[in-house]
């Protein structure tokens, strides 16, 4: 692994400051699943580690609010999985946490660090002798035209096609969610939906986030919609893998008509997918099993499968589909 | 209680163990560089090192860590707390899982320094006294939830975790809940009734 100093910071501005001090190649460090594994790989070779694990004020979430859900930055995966409000409430964000990873690595990752998750593309975090664009900027990607049977099949560019990985981000995207931000110039706030960037030309450039920026909350809209939601996650094995496709749900519904949907794709594109197209073709019309699989279809209309993963189009079809039947059984 | 109870520091270990003597077959640098879980050139200069309060199976410890070092390097190689196992070491066999303040963790991507005035549980603190076997180490004896018994450490120590989180409710709760830990034996159905009979024992 390649050396680095190491500072804790006890307040989120001091997180800042040592950032905006440390300059570019420092890294701030939460649950460190994510961080540290690459570190281990040599993909992540931060210079200087700032530990924000003693950061209190970014550590609470609070479920409660009328208006909003609020869940600070460093609040762990698997206490706001099993929050009574949120898996009664909210089942979708609820799912999309307690259906990531293992009860030893939620209890570790912060909700902030999982939305930064990077891709478990094997080219990826291989490195050599294989290229990849987003581990060397300019070198090529090895994926497209190679073993891509778990790459994107949307918002992949010529440069990249690797998934984002992440769940939680995806059911955030489905429900309008919003980070605040901390950095130098002081606080901001941006949809999740606006957090991940496509690839295009430069895929290592992953965040609309500013290095030396922290994201402190993470905030949720409350609505109707959450109750009759889920997080349907489609895996190689039962539990404890990566998502072939996944598909956050959630429904407003007058008797069987949709008066609402809010449908989100993962593990089939480069970024969290919202899928409107597919929810404004849901308004106003009755749930049927014929309607769910036509939305499912819709939302996979711009798939552009590679070598190995064209069988994960039809798969995340019917992922959506199950997914809506699954919401509007509980609305 | 741990054969390294009390402040062995970073210091010689109080006495030869199995692995040291393997170790010593081998050849001495190639120990040193596993020791600190680093591999690196000679020219490199010494890294930084920074001092690490905690307590380990209810003992005080203070340590002074290259910033680098896995919680589970630092038990193992340090500590000579072997029983929390190193599988693949990037979190996704958890054989190396331990408790930090009580709740379930894998000790390979932990960074050591994050223990800072944290207790810690490894399966050699898991027993309540010498002699004496912990419910769930009992049902896994009972159960034959082993064949080779590596995995066992971070099995039993996230199967005694699952039982207190109240994750133990059910067959197919507890599979869920101990999907983290991998078995390549094969022993899943005598894990699965382990945790279901110490489950009751431990109060839960």
């Amino acid at each position: 692994m390649h050396p680095f100093t190491y500072t804790r910071a006890a307040t989120s501005e001091q997180a800042v400051r040592a950032l905006a001090a440390a300059g570019p190649g420092a890294r701030l460090l939460a649950g460190g699943t994510t961080l540290y594994d690459l570190m281990k790989l040599g993909v992540e070779r931060p210079s200087h580690v700032i530990d924000i694990n003693a950061v209190q004020e970014l550590s609470g979430f609070d479920t409660s609010g009328p208006r909003e859900l609020v869940f600070g930055g460093l609040s762990r995966m698997s206490d706001v999985a099993a929050d009574r409000r949120l898996v009664e409430g909210y089942p979708a964000l609820s799912e999309a946490l307690w259906r990531a990873a293992s009860q030893q690595l939620r209890n570790m990752a912060s909700l902030g660090g999982n939305l930064l998750q990077r891709t478990r593309c094997p080219y990826f975090r291989g490195g050599a002798p294989f290229a990849c664009n987003k581990r060397e900027p300019g070198s090529g990607c090895d994926a497209i035209g190679g073993i891509d049977r778990g790459h994107a099949l949307l918002g992949g560019s010529r440069s990249c096609i690797a998934t984002y990985p992440g769940d939680f981000a995806v059911a955030l995207v489905a429900f309008d969610g919003e980070i605040d931000v901390l950095g130098p110039n002081g606080a901001r706030s941006l949809p999740v939906e606006q957090l991940h960037r496509d690839p295009g030309d430069t895929p290592h450039v992953e965040t609309s986030l500013r290095p030396d920026e922290v994201i402190t909350r993470i905030r949720v809209p409350a609505t109707r919609a959450g109750r009759a939601s889920t997080y349907h996650k489609i895996r190689d094995r039962e539990s404890y893998a990566f998502a072939l496709a996944s598909a956050a749900v959630g429904l407003e519904m007058d008797g069987d008509v949709v008066r609402q949907a809010r449908i989100a794709l993962g593990g089939v594109a480069t970024r969290p997918w919202r899928a409107r197209e597919a929810e404004e073709m849901l308004r106003g019309r009755r749930l049927t099993g014929r309607a769910a699989e036509e939305a499912g279809r819709i939302a996979m209309r711009d798939a552009q499968p590679g070598s190995h993963n064209e069988f994960r189009i039809e798969l995340a079809r019917r992922t959506v589909a199950d997914a809506l039947t699954i919401a509007a059984g509980r609305a | 209680m741990s054969d390294a109870e009390g402040d062995c520091g970073t210091q010689g270990l109080p006495h030869p163990n199995r692995r040291e003597v393997i170790a010593a077959g081998i050849s001495l640098p190639v120990v040193a560089g596993v020791a600190s879980g680093i591999a690196q050139p000679a020219s490199t200069p010494a890294p930084e090192r920074i001092p690490l309060r905690v307590t380990i199976n209810d003992a005080p410890y203070e340590l002074s860590l290259d910033p680098r070092t896995s919680a589970l390097d630092m038990l193992r190689e340090q500590l000579s707390l072997t029983g929390a196992k190193k599988g693949c070491d990037h979190g996704q066999c958890g054989a190396c899982t331990i408790h930090v303040d009580g709740r379930r963790v894998v000790s390979c991507l932990t960074p050591a320094l994050q223990l800072e005035g944290r207790q810690v549980v490894t399966i050699e603190g898991l027993a309540p006294s010498s002699g004496e076997l912990h419910p769930m180490q009992q049902a896994f004896i009972d159960h034959d939830g082993l064949q080779c018994g590596y995995c066992t450490p971070g099995q039993i120590m996230s199967a005694v975790a699952c039982v207190r989180e109240g994750h133990a409710g059910s067959a197919d709760q507890i599979r869920e809940y101990m999907s983290g830990n991998l078995c390549r034996c094969g022993a899943y159905a005598g894990i699965v009734a382990a945790i279901q009979q110490a489950a009751p024992r431990m109060g839960g």
